[in-house]
């Protein structure tokens, strides 16, 4: 029996090494190639070498797809995979499996020789039908132990044919990915695999007695599809950008490693420095000398970072600074999804070092984000921080395949003669602007300093030599501002409450709000892409609505805790800044699970407010 | 948009021949100072070398030592206290055409740079390291540094410092890679031109230390080496001794400055102070060489290789290639 839906969320979970993950991904890319939309979200165990069968071990992937674009992870799944009855036991414990979600469980633990394992296997057999899920047990080990000596190795082909079946997925696009995916390995391997993918598809196609249907509609355009920090990598090239330096960090890194393999064949350099400190002022002195440099980190080594920060503000040098958020604060949660760094990127450095604050909306963003922060630390000479986080990081997207524009690589550096007798920090006296003067310039010379200066680049001792660079240097994000366009309301310009966002929730908050209005309630959405500077037009929004409230992955102090009342509540980041330049009163919601925020999560937070202010106390 | 976007679009200045040329502001440091000194070797280094002053860049850390940019009419960057080494090598990476020096001091780079100076040494970049090593802390008022001799009292050692002093030298040479070390006494200056001169000519990571005079906070301290000549060992052979000090200077040695084993025996030697080219190796390859090795960065080839890579994620339609 076939049913035709407009989406399903999807998990394949295993211990690490029994290739879910890579599973996940081919699927994902043959319903992307299907026409389909799709979000995937990668499950990560936190330790390398987890135990096997473990709850902490569970390793794989998410895959959403649906008709059309797909902006999230979705809330609750529908269908899952799982090869040990361990791993699943944790997404249900996490409340990710949707009541009645259908369960693909690998049998093979049943006939298990250790009594302890079949003991475990059967408790949690039984307690999952008896909450009430469709469980199918499968022996997909034993199925697969017909083509292959090892089928720890295949049977994540063996699962990808399956759901092929189920899916309704076209087989020769599935052998055409298996060839992808296996590429680099010779033509056995890729036969072997194709051979697994055949009999699993076989074997679901006698076997179950359910099949979906999720129809495309295809986009009219090119779509390429690739995870946050390949986007980043392919980004950082498209700008223009030549050296790179980084020091390695997870969720940071994978963009790194993706550049080192592509970026030498463009004449860039991937440096990786002796730490953070290092790779942060190589790319500084990269700068200065002429080029726009990009430092990569994530947390602790964006915190390693703030000195020299300061430095590229103080001298103003262009610099693009890439945090890719993780769960903090130290070393913190590495491999979880969390937005705690808003704050640090707005204030890290010491004193008044005003930079420029961009945050990701998406995965397509973390690509054109680039050429963005490149061009604006170059025009106004500064630093731009750019925010990412771990969920966009490894999500994958499909995306119009961007068309190259020589542009994007046009460097704003005025090149001509420096005139006897020009000073390096000749300040525009309303923007704060100076044109860039980089070594190699006769009559340019002059000594840059992390000392306060005068417009000659000499070191001031006075008070107000300091003050005059303070002024300018502020004045330089209002220039910026004046250029920015304040981003759209998502949904009526007024209403009873606007939900506020940034970097990697947009998905999730626009569906929350679409789910919200169809109910009937009056509540939109703003997300908000350039977070220092704001652009103009941000507090009236905000005042054309009943209440506010942000929506944020990091800390926010719950009202329920005893302690916590309204004078010594800590508010969520955006909410805190949103209050003090606004003089609005900002709720905040907050959550810090590691993952994505669900959409369901959003609507019950909003649902709350909007109720609560329904019913007058 | 032919040249890449660092290629200086102007020719350099006519030639600068005159030690003015390269002289700005008047130095602020003690009287006595051994900065003064290297300041005056390096202004001469770039007459004799004319260097064009805006393809010089001098960068620097944090302390009196880092001042030294200040007072050249070059390119300079005044970074951070420890960080001058990366943001040099930076530079160089980025602008493999410039003459890049770093100054640098003892508590900047033995102590907080560390780090950044060992693995300077294994990059081994085109740079001229000035190491203005006064044994103390000077622009924070002495405090101990990481070169200060046993015993050494200062505001944070009252009772005097307590761990033997690190021998940069000896570091220096355990360090795989290195490929030009020398020694100076900032008392000497015809040695010190003469060693940083040198130093400049070589291609890869020049090291030089030079033993400096603080006599704000030191006084006296180098006095016994610099009344007794014979405290003072010349290594000889590299140097162009004129009659004049080597007639001073008697205490001479052959070095034979390619092999590291004898290097490594001249650098432990404290008392009395070997001047001179302790190392040298010219085959060692420099980074920026070893990844400047690719292709020179242009529209084209940025074009191509976006392309290239967007041709591998293409999903819709089916087929790869760029949207009609
Ligand atoms: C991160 C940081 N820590 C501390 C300081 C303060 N500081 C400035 S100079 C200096 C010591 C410099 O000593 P040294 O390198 O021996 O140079 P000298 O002044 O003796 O030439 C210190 C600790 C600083 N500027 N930055
Ligand atoms: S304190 Fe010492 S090192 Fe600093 S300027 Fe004075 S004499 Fe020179």
């Amino acid at each position: 029996m076939t049913t035709t839906i407009s989406e399903h969320i999807v998990e394949i979970i295993s211990d690490s090494g029994e290739g879910a993950q890579r599973c996940g991904q081919a699927f994902a890319a043959i319903a992307a190639k299907s026409g389909n939309g799709i979000w995937t979200v990668e499950i990560i165990p936190a330790e390398i070498q987890p135990p096997a069968r473990s709850i902490a071990g569970a390793s794989g992937n998410r895959v959403r797809l649906g008709s059309g674009p797909v902006t999230n992870g979705g809330d609750e799944v529908d269908l899952v995979v799982a090869f040990n009855e361990q791993v699943l036991l944790g997404r249900v414990r996490a409340g990710e499996l949707k009541p009645g979600c259908t369960i693909l469980l690998e049998s093979m633990w049943r006939e298990h020789r250790d009594p302890t394992i079949v003991r475990a296997y059967l408790e949690t057999y039984e307690m999952i039908v008896a909450e009430g899920y469709r469980v199918i047990e499968i022996p997909m080990e034993r199925e697969c132990r017909q083509l292959v000596s090892d089928p720890r190795k295949g049977k994540n082909m063996f699962v990808l044919g399956m759901l092929c079946s189920i899916y309704d997925l076209d087989l020769a696009l599935a052998r055409e990915q298996i060839a992808i995916t296996f590429g680099k390995k010779d033509e056995k391997v890729i036969a072997t695999n194709i051979q697994l993918l055949e009999a699993g598809s076989a074997w679901a196609d006698a076997k179950l007695d359910f099949k979906y249907r999720v129809p495309a509609v295809p986009p009219s355009d090119t779509q390429v599809v690739m995870n946050g920090n390949t986007a980043l990598a392919l980004g950082i090239l498209a700008s223009g950008m030549e050296i790179c330096a980084m020091y390695p960090i997870t969720p940071a890194t994978s963009a790194s490693h993706y550049l080192s393999e592509i970026f030498e064949r463009i004449g860039g350099v991937v440096h990786q420095a002796e730490d953070e400190i290092a790779a942060c002022t190589f790319a500084i002195g990269a700068s200065y000398a002429g080029k726009c440099a990009v430092t990569i980190t994530s947390g602790p080594g964006f915190s390693l970072k703030q000195e020299a920060i300061g430095l590229a503000v103080m001298a103003e040098i262009p610099l693009v600074v890439v945090d890719v958020q993780r769960g903090g604060p130290s070393t913190g949660q590495p491999t979880k999804a969390e937005q705690g760094d808003l704050l640090a990127a707005m204030f890290g450095s010491h004193g008044d070092a005003p930079k420029v604050v961009l945050a990701v909306d998406g995965i397509e963003d973390c690509f054109y984000a680039m050429i963005t922060a490149r061009k604006i630390a170059e025009t106004f000479n500064t630093v731009v921080v750019v925010l990412s986080d771990a969920s966009l990081a490894t999500a994958q997207q499909p995306f119009s395949r961007p068309v190259f524009d020589e542009e994007w690589l046009a460097p704003p550096v005025d090149q001509s003669a420096v005139a006897p007798g020009a000073k390096p920090y000749d300040w525009d006296p309303t923007t704060g602007l100076v044109r860039r003067s980089i070594p190699g310039q006769p009559h340019g010379m002059h000594t840059v300093t992390g000392l306060a200066h005068d417009r000659d680049s000499h070191v001031a001792y006075d008070s107000q030599t300091n003050e005059d660079g303070l002024r300018h240097r502020s004045l330089k994000l209002a220039a910026l501002q004046r250029t920015l366009r304040c981003p759209p309301v998502f949904g009526p310009a007024e209403g009873d409450l606007l939900l506020v966002g940034w970097g990697s929730t947009k998905g999730a908050i626009e569906e929350a709000v679409t789910q919200l209005r169809s109910e009937g309630h009056r509540v939109s959405s703003l997300h908000l892409r350039f977070i220092q500077p704001m652009p103009s037009g941000i507090g009236e929004i905000l005042r054309s609505f009943g209440k506010v409230m942000t929506i944020e992955s990091n800390w926010s102090d719950r009202l329920e805790d005893t302690l916590i009342d309204a004078d010594n509540r800590r508010h969520s980041a955006l909410a805190m800044l949103l209050r003090s330049r606004f003089l609005v009163d900002v709720e905040c919601w907050t959550e810090v699970r590691g993952r994505p925020i669900k959409p369901r999560s959003i609507r019950a937070a909003a649902l709350a407010v909007v109720e609560r202010e329904l019913v007058p106390v | 948009m032919s040249l890449s976007l660092t290629e200086c679009l102007l020719a350099t200045t006519q030639e600068p021949r005159e030690l003015a040329d390269y002289q700005t502001g008047v130095p602020r440091w003690c009287n006595g100072c051994g900065d003064n000194a290297i300041l005056s070797a390096v202004q001469r280094l770039c007459r004799d070398e004319k260097l064009a002053p805006e393809k010089t860049v001098f960068v620097s850390g944090i302390g009196c030592s880092s001042r030294l940019p200040h007072y050249m009419n070059t390119y300079g960057f005044h970074g951070l206290h420890g960080r001058a080494l990366p943001l040099a090598e930076g530079v160089k990476m980025s602008r493999p055409d410039l003459h890049v020096f770093v100054s640098t001091g003892d508590g900047d780079c033995l102590s907080i740079g560390a780090a950044h100076w060992i693995h300077a040494l294994r990059y081994n970049m085109d740079l001229t390291v000035l190491l203005h090593d006064n044994r103390i802390y000077g622009l924070t008022k002495k405090q101990v540094s990481p070169t200060s001799p046993l015993g050494t009292k200062s505001n944070t050692t009252p009772k005097g410092s307590y761990l033997a002093p690190l021998n940069p030298l000896t570091v220096t040479l355990g360090v795989q890679n290195v490929s030009f070390v020398a020694q100076a006494v900032d008392w000497i200056p015809e040695l010190l031109a003469e060693i940083i001169a040198a130093a400049y000519r070589h291609k890869g990571l020049s090291f030089v230390r030079i033993v400096q005079r603080c006599p704000e906070f030191q006084p006296g301290a180098f006095d016994p080496f610099v009344l007794d000549p014979k405290r003072t060992l010349i290594l000889r052979n590299e140097l162009t001794l004129s009659a004049a000090l080597a007639k001073v200077y008697t205490n001479q040695r052959e070095h034979d400055a390619s092999s590291i084993d004898r290097a490594r025996e001249i650098a432990s030697i404290e008392d009395p102070i070997p001047v001179g080219i302790l190392f040298r190796d010219e085959t060692v390859p420099c980074y920026e060489d070893l990844r400047h090795a690719g292709q020179p960065h242009t529209p084209e080839l940025v074009r191509r290789g976006l392309e290239a890579e967007l041709d591998k994620f293409t999903v819709w339609p089916g087929a790869p290639g760029p949207a009609a």
